[in-house]
């Protein structure tokens, strides 16, 4: 089974913002950012492979910087804002990202890539234009079985070249 | 990417052009479902309570205190399923393989033979119920001797893991007289091998969620790449066949780890059981202990070749563990032994395999199964061989490269060209000018290493596969397939030839795949079968389709049936008026000419094979070559790969930008397995269930892998394709071994190549090497 929180008495209050909307729950202490985002949100996008750090498949960001999801408690989320892969496109239009990994075939089975395309985010969001190494450094936490790295990193250095910079 | 100009024997719109990929934008947006991401109104978690010990007795099992605690729905042990024991044959197929039967216990019944082993399950309200319950069951195990290496378990008076013996399987293979021919053999090349147990370790561990749906039919959404398992849990299960229903969303990942069965099994029971949906969803640290792996085998080779490097004769002796349980190693040890000489003709050879029980954990299917592991054995001996004569690398190979025509020393005919030479030429030189080391304590080297690698099922299972293809009133086309699709563009492929066919663009292709309700049945995506056995299927229904549709447009066009091509999401006829298909599907309509076509692909088939009397195993193989450059460190033992080039033939590259990911990735895999990886187990304990301690490649391990891709055009696939599934990840490893030796001088003979290894024989190290376990 997936990692079950442990049992907990009562009940936190937490108010995040995830994908920029406001919202208001109450978890048990142990939940992870990661069980609410997929249980309570049912925001699946964001995967978990290992449930303990070392795969990075459930990277989001939190106030803009790639954290693992599964190694944050949803109770320290509180007050922060919260993005998921699930708020990259907006109607209909895919984030450059997204397009980038399209045109490269920057994947396979798909299931690391939400972590991949969020880890690639926070890093173009700090450095707009950076070099093969930093992308590589970007994503050394994100494991895709499947191989696709060379491809990963094409599609991000595609958007790294881009003249106008990532949003 | 370099790609081999070959000339097509047909005009192709669509085959052959780097598109998107169909599933894409999905995975990109994260829209996918996969098997973990389904929920149900009500649905109970379910749990396994698995073997703390690798060999015990069970002497109590008392799930009483579980049964009681609130929110708790099942308990499950052995004694509570219908039938506790599979006979798996070859999962998904439907024709019996005699003695490759392999029993597999569903919850250890009064035994536990291996560390993780289920012992019973739990569904409950929630997954920290299912937890404390599955925690709550009361187990007293009488801890046995058990035996954790395959020779010791062949060894007389070794503790049994089953009543029969441990010996599970055993081939062999003889043509010509080996003892002879090795007596005279100008040079003899003698040395032993060992190549570790590692794990799939796919990013989406093993999920579903089982339901019993309306009419009482049981249905699993899982991840998996074998529907057919609808068939097995029917069986456990005491029910019939048609009322199981499985469903593989895109998987996350299967490598051959989503072979057997995995959590089908038990969500069926716990769903049949309480009557309500049911999520099962393995930890990775459940996966990583408990699912079975790739075998590990000793490899014993003496190969003797004339003067001039031409082989004369090889002898190999091959000692695999099976694990606990036999599942698919019979199997696997067969692919072992026909592929054992490599792509090269051998007068003389005689093969001895044998696989043994152990109580480690068990071993079946992964990405190129039994034939990947002896690249080490055939390759390192080729480029040892080539050393001890003064030869290139290349030109050894060349010398003794199978043809078309040849016969493998199993008998078989190989049928289809044998790019090996091509292969092997265009690798080695792709790595360009040789890069000087860094420091004076770096070496820089370079290994070349073929191989192949069977596509397609033995021929004895009568293989087939099924699918559909119809045209909607507007002109869409709908295509239907049973394909599990676990990453490497298997609907995106089938899209592809259906839109070649009929002559519609891909994004105007819908393909359902996967479902054993409703979807013609496809076979298994395994053993590099899929775009060879449901591109064919596809490639006939479409192609049958367009006969009656091309029928009935010529009459709207008045022109020569024979004259009209259907383009654009049109019939066109030769003096370029045009009609649309939305047209001619009216017409056909009106004239009750059917919209639709199941088309069914039966591969070559033959009766079972002794493999000492030889004949034909395999419908065809893939032949390929990489070559790498690698930069060892003379203080440490580090080793890094700088360059690597990987070249097959694919007969036909349905999607090249697909092909190239499997060849980056079937060699993201093969370095891993070569310089990283491995399942650790000590006396039956597994030392490695976490992916911090069980090192996969990441980005920052691997060079970037240059794929190049021959097109000979002469495959047994759709459009002359070959499978590109399994064999990329067989040749790095032993690339990279034969890249040290050209580096430091020193021969590694056993993977993985750590620093520590590499040290050792570099005589950096002064204490002995730690024993195996």
């Amino acid at each position: 089974m997936s990692t079950p929180s442990a049992p907990s008495g009562s009940l936190h209050a937490v108010r995040v913002t995830v994908n920029g909307r406001p919202e208001a729950l109450r978890v048990p202490a142990r939940r992870t950012l990661l069980q609410v985002l997929r249980e309570d949100l049912h925001l699946t996008g964001t995967k978990e492979g290992c449930g303990v750090g070392t795969c990075g498949a459930c990277t989001v960001l939190v106030d803009g910087r790639a954290m693992l999801s599964c190694l944050v408690l949803a109770v320290q989320a509180d007050g922060r804002t919260v993005e998921t892969i699930e708020g990259l496109s907006r109607d209909g239009a895919l984030d450059p990202l997204q397009q980038a990994f399209i045109a490269h075939d920057a994947l396979q089975c798909g299931f690391c890539t939400p972590g991949q395309v969020m880890a690639l985010r926070a890093l173009l969001r700090a450095t707009p234009h950076p070099s093969l190494d930093e992308i590589r450094r970007a994503v050394e936490g994100n494991v895709c079985r499947c191989g696709a790295y060379p491809r990963i990193q094409q599609a991000a250095l595609e958007v790294a070249r881009a003249a106008e910079g990532y949003r | 990417m370099a790609r081999e100009a070959t000339p097509a024997t047909e005009p192709l719109r669509v085959v052959g052009r780097a598109i998107p990929r169909h599933d894409a934008r999905d995975k990109v947006e994260a829209r996918t479902l996969y098997a973990a991401d389904w929920q149900m109104p009500g649905m109970l978690h379910g749990a396994v309570l698995r073997s703390a010990y690798p060999s015990a007795r069970i002497r109590r099992l008392d799930v009483s205190r579980a049964a009681a605690l609130p929110g708790v729905a099942a308990v499950l042990t052995a004694r509570d399923v219908p039938r506790n024991v599979l006979w798996t044959d070859v999962p998904g197929q439907t024709s019996e393989v005699g003695p490759l039967r392999a029993r597999l216990v569903l919850l250890a019944d009064g035994v536990v033979r291996y560390q993780g082993e289920p012992v019973a399950l739990v569904a409950a309200e929630t997954p920290e119920v299912a937890q404390r319950a599955v925690e709550a069951i009361d187990v007293e195990y009488e801890p046995l001797p058990g035996v954790f290496d395959p020779a010791a378990a062949l060894a007389p008076g070794a503790p049994r893991v089953h009543e029969e013996g441990n010996l599970l399987a055993r081939w062999q293979i003889r043509c010509g007289d080996v003892e002879r021919a090795l007596e005279r053999a100008d040079v003899v090349i003698d040395t032993t091998y060992r190549c570790q147990m590692v794990d799939h370790a796919y990013l989406e561990p093993e999920a579903g969620v089982a339901w019993v749906d309306a009419d009482g039919v049981l249905t699993i959404r899982a991840s998996t790449q074998v529907i057919e398992h609808f068939r097995d849990v029917a069986e456990v299960l005491g029910v019939p066949h048609n009322r199981v229903r499985v469903i593989a969303p895109y998987v996350g990942g299967g490598f051959g780890g989503k072979e057997d069965v995995t959590v089908e099994v038990f969500l069926g029971l716990l769903a049949w059981r309480t009557r309500r949906p049911v999520r099962m969803v393995w930890s990775r640290q459940e996966s990583l202990l408990a699912r079975a792996k790739r075998h590990p085998f000793v490899l014993r080779y003496r190969t003797g070749a004339a003067r001039d490097g031409t082989l004369v004769a090889q002898r190999i002796e091959l000692l695999g563990d099976a694990g606990a349980y036999a599942y698919l190693s019979a199997l696997v040890l067969l692919y072992a032994t026909v592929t054992a000489c490599g792509p090269y003709r051998v007068p003389n050879a005689e093969v001895q395999a044998r696989v043994a029980y152990t109580n480690n954990p068990p071993t079946s299917a992964m990405r190129g199964f039994g034939a990947m592991q002896m690249v080490l054995g055939y390759e390192s001996q080729m480029d040892q061989l080539a050393r001890r004569l003064g030869l290139d690398p290349v030109e050894v190979r060349a010398r003794n490269a199978l043809h078309k025509g040849d016969r493998l020393p199993v008998g078989q005919q190989i049928e289809t060209r044998v790019a090996v030479i091509e292969a092997a030429r265009r690798a080695w030189a792709g790595l360009g000018p040789r890069v000087a080391p860094r420091t004076p304590h770096h070496r820089v080297g370079r290994g070349l290493a073929c191989n192949i690698q069977p596509y397609g099922r033995i021929v004895w299972l009568h293989d087939w596969a099924s699918a559909w293809v119809g045209i909607e009133m507007d002109g869409s086309v709908v295509v239907r397939a049973g394909v599990p699709d676990i990453g490497g563009g298997q609907a995106s492929a089938l899209c592809q030839i259906a839109s070649e066919v009929l002559g519609v663009e891909p994004a105007q292709v819908a393909i359902h795949i996967a479902d054993s309700a409703l979807t013609p049945l496809a076979g298994t995506t395994t053993a590099t079968r899929q775009l060879y056995m449901s591109g064919n299927a596809v490639l006939a229904a479409a192609r049958e389709l367009r006969a009656r549709v091309l029928e009935v447009a010529a009459r709207l066009l008045e022109a020569p049936p024979g004259r009209v091509e259907l383009r654009e999401g049109a019939a066109v006829a030769p003096d370029g008026r045009r009609v649309a298909l939305a047209q001619v599907m009216k017409e056909c309509a009106r004239l009750g000419v059917p919209r639709s076509h199941l088309g069914v692909y039966h591969a070559p088939a033959g009766d079972p094979v002794d493999l000492a009397r030889g004949g034909r195993v395999f419908p065809d193989y893939t032949f390929g070559a990489h070559a790498v450059e690698v930069e060892v460190d003379t203080e440490t033992g580090a080793v890094a790969v700088l360059r690597h080039v990987a070249c097959h033939d694919v007969g036909r590259a349905i999607n090249p930008q697909s092909v190239e990911g499997q060849i980056q990735g079937g060699a993201a895999m093969g370095l891993g397995y070569g310089l990283l990886e491995e399942v650790v187990v000590e006396a039956g304990v597994n030392l490695t269930t976490s992916l911090g301690t069980y090192l996969v490649p990441t980005a920052l391990d691997l060079p970037d892998v240059e794929p190049v891709i021959l097109e000979s055009g002469d495959g047994k696939g759709p459009f002359g394709a070959r499978g590109i599934g399994e064999p990329p990840v067989g040749p790095p490893a032993a690339a990279v071994a034969n890249a040290i030796e050209d580096a430091t001088g020193v021969r590694i003979t056993e993977l993985p190549i750590t620093p520590e290894r590499v040290a050792r024989a570099l005589g950096l190290l002064e204490s002995p090497a730690p024993g195996r376990a």
